[in-house]
């Protein structure tokens, strides 16, 4: 287990007048002490860490939300925002001295201007929702993490979170026009708005990706685009993953930015293949799925070029989609990768660096070294276009070696993906996971300098203590 | 002048200037120091040596440019290569500078018509390296496309012009110039229909890249005899082709749809992008209105009842607009802007009117105090371009 700061005494002294206050703040039925009722809480997507709460509120309207952080602010207890707690990265992992604020409840769509081209929507809309709402009408939001299903926007905007589609796209922090943002003090600013470019400084995009640091995002002013006419996909399948990297570079340097561009290695087409009976090639080393939208005749255009950049590495299988099944068969098994791997191992820890996506290679190479030394299985999918590397590690969590080892093994893989020049997390955030290596990635100068933007929104560190930054410094630090 | 030509010279001014509490003007080549507000320095720190590309890797859609490389370089090194900065960044012709630095065109955020679609500047800052007003070297971001370790910086750098610290570096996503470009155009429509058409053709799945709006006397500016309404495809060619058919069904509604092919869609929209439909006078003053899209006519209608000019691109949502450099005039804009809820610069202007007005929307008191304390965390002794942004 991860350490976590010694729960404040006083806090928990005060623990019946804490409760008392957050009652006088919100209805009965948004505050949860009860620890049968804690208990649902007490982890997030990175279940292998757990903490019951303190307490857990869940309001509905963002002058509750001002309230209670403002209660809390005054009352020197902390805080831990949350949306469906999906983090693959502890964001939303509890302290014992900590409220926990659930954003579920706030679940509306407010407004949706298909003429302007957004929509306002509550923190705990899910990410999906925003495009089921719209959708009717042409229109969809583009971020598109795995957990689109369950993880709401809230925690979007805390994770800047992207997905398969953001090499074409973005992530969050380039489709949110504006938020809501309550600070530890309880004022309520709104940041961007419903125009494009927002004078003075970006507090916004400083927000986003935030991890909760700074405030709680309560309404989402969302870019909403109209969808293409159509989409599409292939699969090619190369002997090396030294040929599929070279041919993805072939695909981006042609000019073709696909929509999505996603790569697997041998042990990754194996699991979803045993799960998802996509029709995925067994004898490949690695196979990319390529995703393209437009008309038909755009599409055929598109894929037929892509075709013929693949031929030219020496492909096991080159498959293109002929209709909106075949596309949605291709994508199966990626789409169920973590359930595959679910299936052929007790626990998996799922990584996130970004590399260079020259040193693909290179890097494949070393975690496979690594995955021997460490006695521990590892499948590679990866968002190819953008670089960014999800391996999934395999162990046991039943067994605390296993479970060490995989740990060590994850933070090699990071450190390896900063050493080649890329980042320590591309899309799931820092959270609890990471916050001690970010010291491999910045020099004390600069994690010093975040945090002071940190203690100037938050000065006595209530919001989301413990993520994100080294715990030795989750104290506030004179500016 | 203090230009350094090596990155630890601007640590060791800043230190100088921080120890001796007096202020720099931080600057690339100069060509928007009447931007926004005046400032009272003892001296000027530029990037304008600091200058070249260490990194472009195409493959890899991105580029690391020193900041005082001139943005007419970067571009000319990313066509070699067949790709383009996404954001479209301008070259406004009433600069008083002919050239402009990338660290200059990052540190205000300017975007070209292309933003409507693909983001602004701030959306393609990867990394940055800076010297704080601590004569502190940071790093944010990095050199990846997806990256979310630790606080944004490289956002709140992107339009902080020069407060916070000096970018010695910054590495942007590119992405390849689009193979052939191409325009529908519609005449005489008034600003209501305009934007509506504007709208229609954003809302089509047909990845529409530039939507503007040019009045009279815009379009005469730029030889038409009448308002013209434009709308933008890039792409491969054959896409180009298809989708300027169909959007030509999609705006029939409108008029008589005309199409202009990759030249002199090319040239239009340069024009629009560097501001040449703006008849400026050198005493005018030149402000710009980001407001939703819908609410731009009415923004540019009270601004030509005030006596200004203008016209609209990001499909109705950027009012781009030149005027007399009068606090009556001034006063016109920030009250139609408040009124369509959207937020406003006052970009260029004589430096009396710039020194005796906001030059952007004031912050709310609970936002001005965390701006004040964040602006303090950088640069503590306030040396770097005081009061540019916020007079306190």
């Amino acid at each position: 287990m991860i350490d976590l700061p010694a729960p404040k005494q006083d806090v928990l002294d005060r623990r019946d007048a804490v409760y008392e206050g957050l009652r006088a703040i919100l209805p009965a039925r948004g505050v949860i002490t009860d620890p049968a009722r804690l208990k649902p809480y007490e982890t997030d997507g990175l279940s292998s860490y757990r903490q019951m709460p303190f307490a857990v509120v869940l309001p509905e309207t963002t002058e509750q939300v001002a309230a209670v952080l403002r209660f809390c602010h005054q009352n020197g207890v902390r805080v831990v925002p949350r949306g469906a707690g999906t983090s693959l990265s502890g964001g939303a992992l509890p302290l014992a001295d900590a409220v926990v604020v659930g954003m579920m409840r706030m679940n509306r769509i407010l407004e949706a201007n298909y003429g302007d081209r957004y929509a306002v929507v509550q923190a705990g809309v899910t990410n999906l929702g925003i495009t089921k709402a719209v959708e009717a009408d042409g229109f969809f939001y583009a971020p598109d993490p795995s957990s689109q299903l369950a993880c709401m926007i809230g925690g979007n905007i805390g994770m800047n979170s992207g997905g398969a589609h953001c090499l074409k796209y973005g992530v969050t922090a380039n489709n949110v026009l504006g938020i809501t943002l309550v600070t530890i003090e309880g004022e309520i600013v709104k940041l961007g708005g419903t125009h494009l470019d927002t004078a003075g400084y970006d507090w916004l995009g400083l927000a986003i990706g935030s991890e909760g640091q700074l405030g709680i995002a309560t309404e989402i002013i969302v870019r909403i685009l109209r969808a293409p006419e159509g989409t599409r996909a292939m699969l090619a399948a190369f002997r090396a993953n030294e040929v599929a990297g070279a041919c993805v570079d072939a695909i981006i340097g042609s000019g073709i930015i696909p929509v999505a561009l996603e790569f697997m290695d041998r042990p990754a087409i194996h699991a979803c293949e045993a799960f998802a009976h996509a029709g995925y090639p067994l004898d490949a080393e690695a196979m990319l799925i390529i995703e393209v939208e437009g008309s038909v005749a755009e599409q055929d255009a598109l894929l037929g070029r892509i075709k013929e950049i693949c031929a030219q590495f020496d492909p096991i299988s080159l498959k293109v989609s002929q209709s909106d099944e075949e596309s949605a068969a291709i994508w199966k098994g990626r789409k169920g990768a973590f359930g595959a791997i679910g299936r052929i191992s007790p626990d998996y820890l799922c990584m996130d660096g970004t590399i260079p996506t020259s040193t693909l290679p290179r890097v494949l190479h070393r975690i496979g070294e690594m995955s021997a030394q460490y006695g521990l299985q590892v499948a590679n999918i990866f968002h190819a276009g953008d670089g960014n590397l999800h391996p999934l590690i395999m162990f046991d969590a039943n067994n605390a070696d296993s479970m060490h080892k995989a740990e060590a093994f994850g933070a090699d893989i990071l450190r390896l993906c900063v050493e080649v020049g890329g980042c320590l997390t591309g899309e799931h955030g820092v959270g609890v996971e990471k916050r001690d290596l970010m010291g491999v990635q910045f020099t004390d100068t600069e994690l010093d300098q975040q945090r002071r933007i940190k203690t100037a929104f938050d000065p006595d560190w209530l919001l989301n203590t413990a993520k994100v930054f080294p715990l030795s410094d989750t104290i506030p630090r004179a500016a | 002048m203090i230009a350094p030509d090596e990155e630890e010279g601007f640590a060791v001014a800043i230190r100088a200037a921080a120890a001796a509490r007096e202020p720099l003007a931080i600057e690339g080549l100069g060509s928007k120091s009447g931007f926004l507000r005046p400032i009272q320095v003892a001296d000027t720190l530029s990037t304008r040596n600091f200058s070249g590309i260490p990194l472009h890797a195409p493959k890899e859609l991105i580029v690391t440019v020193r900041a005082g490389t001139t943005l007419a370089a970067l571009e000319a090194k990313l066509a070699e290569a067949g790709q383009h900065l996404i954001a479209e960044p301008p070259h406004y012709g009433f600069l008083d500078a002919r050239a402009q630095t990338v660290g200059g065109i990052v540190a205000t955020n300017l975007s070209g018509p292309r933003r409507v679609a693909w983001g602004a500047m701030r959306d393609h800052v990867l990394g940055i390296r800076a010297v704080t007003g601590r004569g502190e070297l940071i790093r944010s971001g990095g050199r990846v496309l997806k990256n979310v370790t630790g606080l944004d910086l490289c956002k709140l750098f992107a339009g902080s012009y020069g407060t916070l610290g000096v970018m010695t570096e910054v590495t942007l996503k590119v992405l390849p110039a689009p193979e052939a470009t191409g325009t529908v155009l519609l005449r005489g429509l008034d600003p209501h229909d305009a934007v509506e058409a504007l709208s229609a053709a954003l809302g089509s799945p047909y990845s529409v890249s530039g939507a503007a709006y040019l009045p009279q006397e815009a379009a005469m500016a730029l030889g038409f005899e009448r308002p013209v309404t434009i709308a933008r495809i890039e792409d491969f060619a054959e896409s180009v082709t298809y989708r300027l058919d169909r959007l030509c069904a999609l705006l029939h509604r409108f008029g008589i749809v005309e199409k202009l092919a990759t030249e002199a869609s090319r040239t239009l929209w340069r024009a629009v992008r560097d501001g040449e439909a703006l008849p400026v006078q050198p005493a005018d003053a030149i402000w710009r209105v980001s407001v939703q899209p819908s609410y731009g006519p009415s923004v540019l209608r009270k601004a030509q009842d005030a006596g200004m000019f203008g016209y609209l691109d990001w499909g109705g949502g950027l009012v781009f607009l030149t005027g007399p450099a009068t606090v009556e005039a001034h006063a016109a804009v920030m009250a139609a802007a408040r009124r369509a809820k959207g937020t406003w610069w006052l970009m260029r202007a004589p430096e009396p009117l710039r020194r005796s007005v906001d030059v952007a929307p004031p912050e709310p008191e609970a936002l001005a105090a965390i701006r004040r304390r964040v602006v303090a965390s950088f640069d503590p002794a306030g040396i770097l371009n005081p009061g540019r942004l916020f007079a306190a």
